[in-house]
Order: C-alpha cells, then structure tokens, then sequence
C-alpha cells in the first residue's frame, strides 16, 4: 500500500481518516510493543473503530466540539483509541504526562490542578482505577463535567465517520494542545490548528522523502512533540506504517528498540541526543545478536542539542550491526512550528562546521578554524523545511550575516495559533511577524547551526526543564536559605545530556563543614525536587551563606553562577 | 553485598561519595535513583554478583529499598 505524502487527501484530520477507513481498512497502521513481550497490531479498521467509540463517549457526555479533553494515560490501546476519538469529536485532546513513581501524588495533583486550570477541559479520560485520584484533584467550579473512565469505552463497529462532530471542522480549528512539562510548561499549551498540522506534515514529509515504504519505530513520549507528530500523528495520516515502544520500556530496556526496528525493517527513527549515548553504552552485546540496523535510511537526532561526539560513539557502536553512516540525519524543531523547522542529513550528509572556541565564547562569532585541536566541532541542524523561514537576528530584532551567533526566528504556515487563553504570552513570543524562538544559533550558506539557549531553560534528555521550578521546590528544604538556591544545567560527554546542579546556601548558624548536616540536608533537596518535578539531581552543591551571585537588580544570574560552579569544581590541573 | 551497592550507588550513581544511605532509605521513590542510572544499577549487579534483574523488575513495585533489592539478589542466587 503506497499512500504518497503529497496526496494527504483532505483538509481536516477528521475528513483524511475517514478516507484511510474506506481506502485500506485493513491495511496495519500502528503495532505496541509491550515489555513483557506482547503486542498489539491495529488496523486502521480497529483504529477508527476504537477512536469512535471515544469520540461516541465524549458526545454522549455532553464534551462539544472545540471543547479540550485531557488524556491521563500512558502507553497503550486507550491512549491511541482516546487521542484519535477526541480529532473525529472535534474535541482538542492534550496529553497528560502519566503519574511515574518518582512524582510524590500530592505533587502530580497539582501538576493536574495547574493543567486543568490552564486549559479549562470539560472532560478527563483515565483509567478505572484511576478515577478516584483524579476526581480528588478537582474543585468546586472546576470546568471539568466528565471524568471518563477508560474501562467504560467500546469500540463501535460500522462507524459513521462523516456524521462525527469533527468532519464538520473547518481547517482553521484547534487540534491539539501540547504542553512541555514542570509548573512553568504546564501553563503554556501550543494550540495548533488542523492547517498548521497538515502544513508542516506536508513540508516535513517532503524534506524526509517519506514515502508508502517506510516504517517509522518509535519509543518517544506522545506528550512532546517529537513523539506526538514525527512518532504518531504524521505515520498515521500518511498511512507509513508505525511501531510504538513505551518510554519507560525503553529506558530500562533500550535493545527493545533495536530488536524492532530489526524485526520491523524500520527505516526512520527519532531520538534525543541522549539517546545516541543511552544506546551505544547500555546495551549488553548479547542483547544485539541478530539486530541489523540495515533497513534504517534516517536516524534523526532531534529535540535537544546534537553532538557530534553522540554521533561518532552511536555508529561505532552499531556499525557493525548494518547501520549505515549516511543514516546519520539532524532536525531542529519545536512545538510551535508543529514541529520541524529545519532538516538535514538526509539529501547529503549532517553538515560538521568547525570554530574558533575562543571566537564563538568571546565574540559570539562562528569562525573556521584549522586547529582540530581546539576547534569545536558543531552539527548542522541542515536547512529550513519548505514552509518555514528562518533567520538569524541581534537583540534589537535586526537579521545578522552568516556566522554571527544570534536568537534564531522563524515564520511558517505551520506557526502555532497561540499559546492557549494565554493571548500576553503569545503576543510576547512574535516580534513584526516572527516567532522568536528563545534558541541561539548561527547560519552557514543555508545550513543552521544551533549552539544554546537565550533562556534558562535545561533540556535532559530532550524534556524541557524550568529551573525556576526546580529551585522553588528547593527552597522548601530546612537548613537552606530561601531564596538562595540555583539550578542549572551541565552537559555531560559520557550521557550526552546535560547533568542537573543546584546549588543551594546553606542557613546563616548552620555548620557548613560539618558533613552529617551537609548529608542531611543535601538528600532532603534530592527528595524534595525529584517528588515536586521528578527531576534526578546529578550534583546538589551546599555552599556557605553570600556565595550565590546577584544581578544588580537583585536577581539571579544563573550563568553567572554556573560559571562560578565550574570554577570551584574544576579538577586541578 | 550491601556495602558494595551502597558504594556505587553513591560514588557512581548520586557522585557524592559521602553520602549516606541504610537499608530503608527508598532508592527509587526517594529520588536516589532516577530512570536513566536503572540500567548502570543493573550492569554492576550482574557484574558483580552474577544475579540478572530482568528490565521487568526495574520498578519500585520490585524493590524500592537496599533491603529489598538485597533480598531479591539473595532470592536470585540462592
């Protein structure tokens, strides 16, 4: 079955699936792969028969078109049935990280809390078993009218897909919300409209050749964007056939995507640069017998920032296993944009551009440089899809000339329509008609390069990180000053992400040399951060009183104080 | 047994040499342990005392604790 991409036959995501449902019924849109080793293979019957009967319940319970439905799932049938059931109801689904055990409840409830006021659903879905956590997280006048629990949902067979409230839609309608995680994330869902959605797929598919013969292999999270478009929304549309892992599979288990993509012919894969690292490292030999890595045309290193080091250390790892160096591909996107803004390693190889260290740190200039001894090594993110423009600007918005570092801006087709009932936020994020990303980078003859972050922001593991929210939770620990606590991130060569490192003062009377009262206290800020965010701490670094440093203006400088860090925590030459 | 798995767990996973972890202290749910070093826990329990965890058993259903993952090691070898 040959769908070409150029073909997506409908302006609305609803009208398309009820194409696929008539067309090729039968033809294996998606397979889970489960760890204790079973598996579920769906049709695009079952697909939309499934889907329906979601999109059936939400009527049923009085959940109206445009209205948001949020999805408190993980990996699984109703996860998948829920998402595409709430695009045939016209209703906007956004995806709730699942509750992991390193979230204490009270705080997961009030991630939910933050979520529900932020987007005013009028309907939950989660499990049976779930109910009664989510019930109790709700207040008096909550928007909520419909807790629906997973376990009461049939699918329907004989669907009248054109009579769903969705086919009505117009190309202009919200979609779907996406939301990044953390106190901070939770309060910003990117809308984005059935037009912006279809633009970019059309444009990204076009950049990837996707093409009927491939097979996409996925273990990505579907609550972020690299996961939710690349990883299932654009392989369901287009009618390429998908194998979705779990993540939390995957982490524990990172041979199973290996294994699948070899017992699938996947020929396209997604994965944050961690990943390139997690794999090469930990996986025993004796779980790649018999992985072939051949059939992979593009591993597509995406969602935070790529090196060249992760590269290198993943095809030598798998080289012998069939992976092919071209298969090396590179991608800079966001959930604004959908998701791609630019695309490379597919056409020709991922573009390497070596500076001057001492230029790029100094005169944020990116300058050739001859000395591969001090050069850094810099991957092209490739150049911009055919919907979108990019340029390079200073801090007065005015577009610089090739290699000069600046924030990187875009404009698109597929722009978001804003950051949702958040109209401040999204008039903030555009500047004369182009999206200002946040991101540092520079460009080269076309090619982008993608070198930091204007803002605080930590990215482990391709999961956006505020560290405000992170020193707020460690704030709360006794024996710590409040107020003088700071986070930030470290990147990491050997896990090819950046390490988490707070820094907190320790309380003026405190014995800051006394190791019982460092240990205490250091392992209560662990706790309190992993059960508030459910983020790991790499290094908690307790300082006496006045070594934090401060802004004129009384604030923080967290790039200040990371340097600072560095400087302390430098090994002695 | 536990002393070895107390010195990786603080020299190589939380890279605070001294920190000071006992039996009951939760590993997983206490945020001693995160997702990612799950795998780095069960390469040096297979290296070090020949017991394999299967990826199935790295949760805290299975041990969130010293003496619970000790008790499950013992229970492997015996």
């Amino acid at each position: 079955m040959e769908t070409l991409p150029e073909t997506l036959p409908a302006e609305t995501l609803p009208a398309i699936l009820a194409n696929h449902y008539k067309a090729f019924p039968d033809q294996i849109s998606l397979r889970l792969l489960f760890a204790q080793g079973e598996e579920a293979e769906i049709s695009y019957r079952l697909l939309l028969e499934g889907a329906a009967g979601y999109a059936q319940e939400y009527s049923r319970q009085g959940i109206r078109p445009g209205e948001v439905v949020v999805l408190v799932l993980q990996h699984g049938l109703d996860l998948v049935y829920s998402f595409w059931g709430a695009i045939l109801a016209g209703v906007v689904p956004a995806i709730m990280p699942f509750l992991t055990e390193k979230l204490s409840p009270e705080r997961y409830a009030q991630d939910m809390t933050a979520l529900l006021q932020t987007t005013q659903p009028a309907g939950i879905v989660t499990y049976p078993d779930f109910l009664a956590s989510v019930l109790s997280t709700l207040q008096p006048g909550s928007s909520v009218r419909a807790v629906i629990s997973s376990g009461q949902v049939l699918p329907v067979s004989d669907p009248q897909l054109e009579s769903l409230p969705g086919t009505a839609a117009s190309p202009e309608d919200i979609i779907l919300l996406q939301h990044s995680s953390g106190t901070t994330g939770l309060q910003k869902g990117v809308a984005l409209s059935h037009r912006a959605v279809l633009n970019q797929l059309r444009s990204y598919s076009q950049a990837i050749h996707l093409t009927g013969q491939d097979v996409i292999v996925s273990w990505l999270p579907l609550y972020h964007d690299m996961g939710l478009i690349a990883g299932f929304v654009m392989p369901v549309l287009f009618g390429v056939p998908l194998v979705l892992l779990s993540p939390f599979d995957w982490v524990r288990a990172p041979q199973r995507l290996l294994q699948a993509i070899t017992r699938y012919q996947g020929s396209l894969c997604w994965l944050p640069n961690f990943a390139y690292n997690f794999c090469a490292a930990k996986i025993r030999e004796r779980d790649l017998e018999g992985v072939d890595l051949s059939s992979l045309r593009a591993v597509i290193n995406c969602s935070e920032p790529m090196q060249w080091e992760s590269h290198q250390v993943f095809l030598d790892r798998f080289l012998p296993y069939g992976l092919k160096p071209q298969a090396l591909a590179a991608c800079y996107a966001m959930a604004e944009n959908v998701f791609a803004v630019t695309q490379g390693g597919i056409d020709i190889p991922v573009q390497v551009d070596s500076i001057d260290a001492l230029a790029f740190t100094t005169r944020r200039q990116a300058e050739p440089s001859s000395d591969p001894e001090t050069a850094l090594r810099m991957l092209s993110a490739g150049r911009p899809i055919s919907n979108t423009r990019v340029k390079i600007v200073n801090d007065h918005h005015h577009p610089l000339p090739d290699r000069q570092i600046g924030e990187i801006a875009l404009q698109s087709s597929s722009m978001l329509t804003g950051y949702y009932q958040r109209p401040d936020l999204t008039a903030k994020a555009f500047h004369a008609g182009w999206y200002l990303t946040g991101d540092l980078g520079y460009s080269v003859e076309g090619e982008l390069y993608v070198v930091g972050r204007k803002k605080d922001l930590i990215i482990v593991g391709g999961k956006n990180i505020y560290p405000q929210d992170l020193e707020l939770l460690a704030n709360k620990t006794p024996g710590v000053h409040p107020g003088r606590v700071v986070a930030f991130g470290v990147y990491n060569h050997a896990s090819g992400t950046e390490d988490v490192v707070l820094v907190a003062e320790l309380a003026v009377g405190l014995d800051a040399a006394d190791p019982a009262v460092r240990q205490k206290i250091s392992a209560e800020i662990r706790q309190n951060v992993m059960h508030g965010s459910a983020v790991a701490l790499r290094q908690v670094h307790l300082v006496a009183p006045k070594w934090i440093i401060k802004t004129s203006s009384g604030k923080i400088s967290r790039s200040a104080n990371r340097e600072k860090f560095l400087r302390e925590t430098a090994p002695a030459d | 047994m536990e002393n070895k798995l107390i010195q990786f767990i603080t020299h190589k996973i939380l890279r605070q040499p001294d920190a000071v972890l006992d039996l009951n202290t939760p590993l997983l749910s206490g945020g001693v342990i995160d997702s990612f070093s799950l795998i780095d826990l069960s390469f040096f329990i297979e290296n070090e005392f020949g017991v394999h965890l299967e990826d199935t058993e790295l949760n805290a259903e299975t041990f969130d604790t010293l003496a619970e993952l000790v008790a499950l090691i013992r229970a492997k070898t015996a």
